[in-house]
């Protein structure tokens, strides 16, 4: 059996024998730490460089060219990790509800099979058909288990992410039906060897459709409002889960397909993607600044980073690509600590409301340690993982497109060019997140302590030790970045 | 070696037979009269694999079609018709109720016997390859409806419906025989193949009188798939008629209009004149049939009538494959998407029907906590939802994909854009029943309900089919041309 197929029925496997009635809590974590234990070694395994490794190939539809393709590269393998991590911190910190636990953490398995199943697929059919198997108990989670409005949460984001996702799909069919009759596939590596040799030029229709496919699912300005609402009222660890990691899928699907497929397509419609992404930093950055809820601060901050990922991807080298996968796995792991910190605090106060908190940190300084640290991850902080992303990012998106300086026609000229004003406006959000964070941090946890707050009980046991396990992975990665970077570059063709 | 006519002969004789038997079971349960049909269909079922598509024998007639379309598609009725008769199984006591007699369960038995008549009409349909055959075909299938649709004649909804099915289906009826004159007097044909062979001859004036003629059948038959504008009888139809009934309805008989259509269009397709009026006029079909379906079912609040309104909804998808229908992928689209709208619906309808009895009544709110009533029904229903809607991993999915890659193989955007808005309709209006299921409280009583052995084991048999196929369609792929 591939081990990558190991990988996608541990969580099945464990899902079904929760139905039936084993422990849940305990079975998920065991699945979970399983996961992640293969993971690593997969990782360790990797001969570096090398392309696809684990290949497994079954033919479900040979006359359409679909085959149930499984491979991962340095790429996936980083991805795979991000999953299997996120996956151990969401079901340590999960709480089993009253009703139908097993459900619960069924669900959760579910989603980290779909995550970790489209991270391993090199069939984009199946790619996609993951994705989607993820999204649905991410549906019922937000739905059955959620807070505040969730049916209405669950509603929106039902039919805004169906409808991204048939858009995705059309692009995907149009991917397919560009190449040559006879040549046709839904194999990644095949597609991309096409388009090496010119067979699929011109098709920048399909581009736009892959884009605002993918911008749907990964709340790409405009197409973001349901992300906030949904995060907000979904579980904790629905939200780690589906911030953290299914929405990387979009990114993770540009970056496989878009970049290596459509490279003039990108190049093309950059000064587009570049108004989409600044809007992302800037207009959610500011929407960010006023929230009043710490669970609504932190879904629109999702939003807003992912403009520092559209950025890498347009700017369309090899320096921006890299942070942008960088960022891939830092922003998972930061927000899925964020979300876990922000359902702990929940479940303690009853209420995210920065005008209703104030003076945590006398109560649970361990709390506002984890938090203090998971917060400086998301603003990009040196030391940590996502500082390096950003900065890889930054640098690659302002050498960006044709530089504006230098002699032309005889004359000095010295002008920025739009990626160079995004990459400003970028750097801009950088201090928008610290402003909010930072005010976030001041009125929960500074300032005079309530006395009906006097006794909450700090963070302790599985889910402490759950989010200072990604806190650490930020921090170690933050100081040897070039770990994964050796292993991302493999996988990244340069354009 | 078999002939092909056995497999109609077997199920007429099986429909006698079992008419006689009727008269002879005073005491018995008359379930067992089902029990017989499901029985005998199985076996006419069996019987049809042993059966070699495209033989010579009597292909020179062009009356009667042995291909492997037509095979295909008798194996379909006569699942069907089985599935049919297992719910009709569960919902006989219902039927009972609404039948005033002397004698207790009198008259029950031709509810389990009219479907294996109209079983060999559907069989009939899919091999029929000339305009004369076509009509009695669908004759002998729609008179069998209009009896079974006005069964419960105890119920004044089943009454209405009975009414309203029977004066539309005689308005379609009127409308197919004037457009078969039209077409005979202006070529001289009934037979398919011939009227092909024809309008090759035919001189250009004479085509728009072709073409009111055609123009009239296709009317018809847009009353048979339920298209839009030909569609309102169907969401009054559907919901006054017996579930068993409804169900046969809503797949059969708009499956075997499909396959009509794609007899009949064929040879018009071939003069490229008439190509581009005939496409066009389907591409106004399935855009209408699509946002009118969609947008009408999101609303309702009854399940069957929903499922009714989905029904027009699904013949705009099967529209848009007919619509590209030049596409070398379009018919086998068109064929697996009607495969696994057979599946979903019927599972989707196997589920209603003990819901209902439970529950007494069909709206949504008779759904509610059903997932803690019955857990196994509810997942059914999940996965019929799901499947409708159009989720990956199930055969509604694939049978979307493989539509809009025909449609986006003829660069037919627009419909595709229609087809992506109106998919995101359906998934509001499926996952209503899932909301109800799952997020709200169940009613006072929440005992679990009780589902006949025959339908449980088709329940099962539906869902895993509905992921199997899913996954892995190349069984069906393989006996579609």
């Amino acid at each position: 059996m591939s081990p990558l197929l190991f990988l996608i029925l541990v969580p099945l496997v464990a899902a079904a024998f929760i139905v039936v009635g084993s422990n849940a809590r305990f079975t998920a974590l065991i699945a979970s730490l399983t996961n992640l234990l293969f993971s690593l070694v997969l990782l360790a395994v990797y001969p570096r460089g090398s392309g696809y490794q684990f290949v497994s190939e079954f033919p479900i539809v040979p006359s359409l060219g679909i085959n149930f393709t499984l491979g991962a590269d340095g790429l996936s393998l980083v991805m795979l990790l991000l999953s299997t991590l996120v996956t151990v911190a969401a079901v340590a910190v999960a709480k089993a509800p009253e009703r139908n636990a097993g459900w619960f953490f069924a669900s959760l398995l579910f989603i980290s099979a779909g995550v970790i199943g489209a991270f391993s697929s090199i069939d984009l059919f199946f790619f996609y058909m993951f994705h989607e198997l993820a999204l649905v108990p991410t549906f019922l989670l937000i739905g059955i288990w959620g807070s505040g409005d969730r049916q209405a949460a669950a509603w929106k984001a039902t039919i805004y992410l169906a409808l991204g996702s048939f858009v995705l799909l059309l692009g995907l069919l149009g991917l397919y039906l560009i190449q040559p009759e006879g040549f046709r596939s839904f194999d990644l590596r095949k597609i991309i060897l096409l388009a090496d040799a010119g067979f699929l030029g011109g098709n920048s229709w399909v581009y736009l459709l892959l884009l605002v496919g993918y911008g749907i699912l990964v709340s790409l300005f405009p197409f973001h409002t349901w992300a906030p609402q949904a995060y907000s009222s979904a579980p904790s660890p629905a939200a780690m889960l589906h911030a953290g990691v299914l929405k990387k899928f979009g990114l993770y699907g540009l970056i496989r397909t878009a970049v290596p497929i459509f490279p003039d397509a990108v190049a093309e419609f950059s000064n587009l993607l570049l108004i989409l992404l600044v809007g992302n930093i800037l207009f959610v950055g500011y929407v960010t600044i006023s929230q009043r809820k710490l669970d609504w601060m932190l879904g629109y901050s999702s939003v807003m980073h992912m403009g520092y990922i559209f950025l890498g991807i347009a700017a369309l080298n090899l320096l921006s690509v890299t942070g942008s996968s960088l960022m891939l796995f830092a922003h998972g792991l930061s927000i899925a600590a964020l979300f876990a910190l922000g359902g702990e605090l929940r479940e303690r106060t009853g209420t995210l409301d920065f005008s209703e908190l104030g003076g945590l940190a006398k109560a649970m300084p361990a709390f506002a340690l984890l938090f203090g640290f998971a917060a400086f991850a998301s603003i990009g902080l040196p030391g940590f993982v996502n500082f390096a992303g950003e900065l890889l990012i930054f640098f690659g998106a302002f050498a960006g497109g044709t530089p504006l300086f230098g002699f032309s026609h005889g004359r000095e000229v010295f002008a920025l060019n739009s990626f160079q004003i995004a990459t400003a406006c970028a750097v801009w959000g950088v201090v928008i997140s610290a402003i909010y964070m930072l005010r976030a941090y001041r009125r929960i946890f500074f300032g005079p302590l309530a006395d009906r707050w006097s006794r909450l009980t700090e963070i302790h046991g599985l889910p402490r030790a759950a989010i200072a396990t990604l806190i650490v992975v930020m921090l170690a990665f933050g100081f040897f970045p070039q770990i994964i970077v050796n292993l991302l570059t493999s996988g990244l063709t340069a354009p | 070696m078999i002939p092909s006519l056995a497999l109609e002969i077997c199920v007429v004789c099986i429909g006698i037979f079992l008419l006689m038997a009727d008269a002879f079971l005073v005491k018995q349960d008359k379930r067992s009269l089902a029990v017989g049909a499901i029985v005998g269909l199985a076996g006419v079922l069996v019987l049809s694999f042993f059966l070699k598509p495209g033989s010579a024998e009597m292909d020179f007639s062009g009356f009667y079609v042995n291909d492997a379309l037509a095979l295909f598609f008798k194996r379909f009725a006569l699942l069907s018709t089985i599935l049919t008769l297992v719910a009709a199984m569960d919902y006989s006591p219902v039927v009972e109720r609404f039948i005033p007699s002397a004698t207790p369960k009198a008259g029950l038995g031709e509810f389990f016997v009219l479907p294996v008549f109209t079983c060999a009409g559907l069989m009939w349909m899919a091999s029929s390859g000339d305009f004369i055959m076509i009509f009695c075909a669908l004759e002998l299938v729609t008179i069998s409806f209009y009896v079974q649709v006005a069964y419960m004649r105890g119920s004044n909804a089943s009454l209405e419906a009975g009414t309203k099915y029977l004066i539309l289906g005689a308005l379609s009826t009127g409308f197919l025989v004037y457009g078969i004159t039209w077409i005979f007097g202006m070529t001289g044909q009934t037979t398919l193949f011939r009227i092909r062979d024809f309008l090759g001859l035919m001189p250009i004036e004479n085509q728009t009188a072709l073409l009111f003629g055609l123009g009239l059948v296709l009317v018809a038959i847009g009353f048979k798939v339920a298209a839009v504008p030909f569609q309102f009888w169907v969401p009054d139809v559907y919901q006054g008629a017996p579930t068993p009934v409804t169900a046969h309805l809503s797949v059969a008989s708009k499956a075997a209009g499909f396959v009509i259509l794609m007899r009949v269009l064929e040879p018009f397709l071939e003069i490229p004149a008439v190509q581009a009026k005939l496409l066009t006029a389907m591409v106004v079909l399935a855009a209408a049939t699509l946002i009118y379906g969609n947008l009408a079912a999101m609303p309702q609040t009854n399940l069957k009538r929903l499922l009714a309104y989905s029904s027009i909804a699904h013949a705009g998808y099967l529209l848009v494959g007919i619509a590209n229908v030049t596409s070398p992928l379009a018919g086998r689209a068109v064929v697996f998407y009607l495969f696994g709208y057979l599946l979903m619906t019927y599972l989707a309808f196997l589920v209603l029907i003990p819901v209902a009895k439970a529950a007494g009544g069909e709206e949504i709110s008779n759904f509610n906590g059903l997932g803690r009533r019955s857990p196994g029904l509810a997942f059914a229903m999940l996965v019929a939802m799901a499947s409708l809607a159009g989720l990956p991993f199930t055969v509604g999915f694939l049978g979307k994909f493989l539509i809009f890659e025909a449609a986006m193989s003829q660069h037919s955007y627009l419909l595709v854009g229609v087809g992506v808005i109106t998919v995101a309709c359906g998934f509001y209006y499926y996952f209503k029943v899932v909301r109800a299921m799952y997020w709200l409280p169940p009613s006072d009583d929440s005992a679990s309900i009780e589902v006949q052995p025959l339908s449980r084991l088709a329940i099962g048999c539906l869902s895993a089919a509905i992921f199997v196929f899913g996954v892995f369609p190349q069984p069906i792929l393989k006996l579609i041309p």
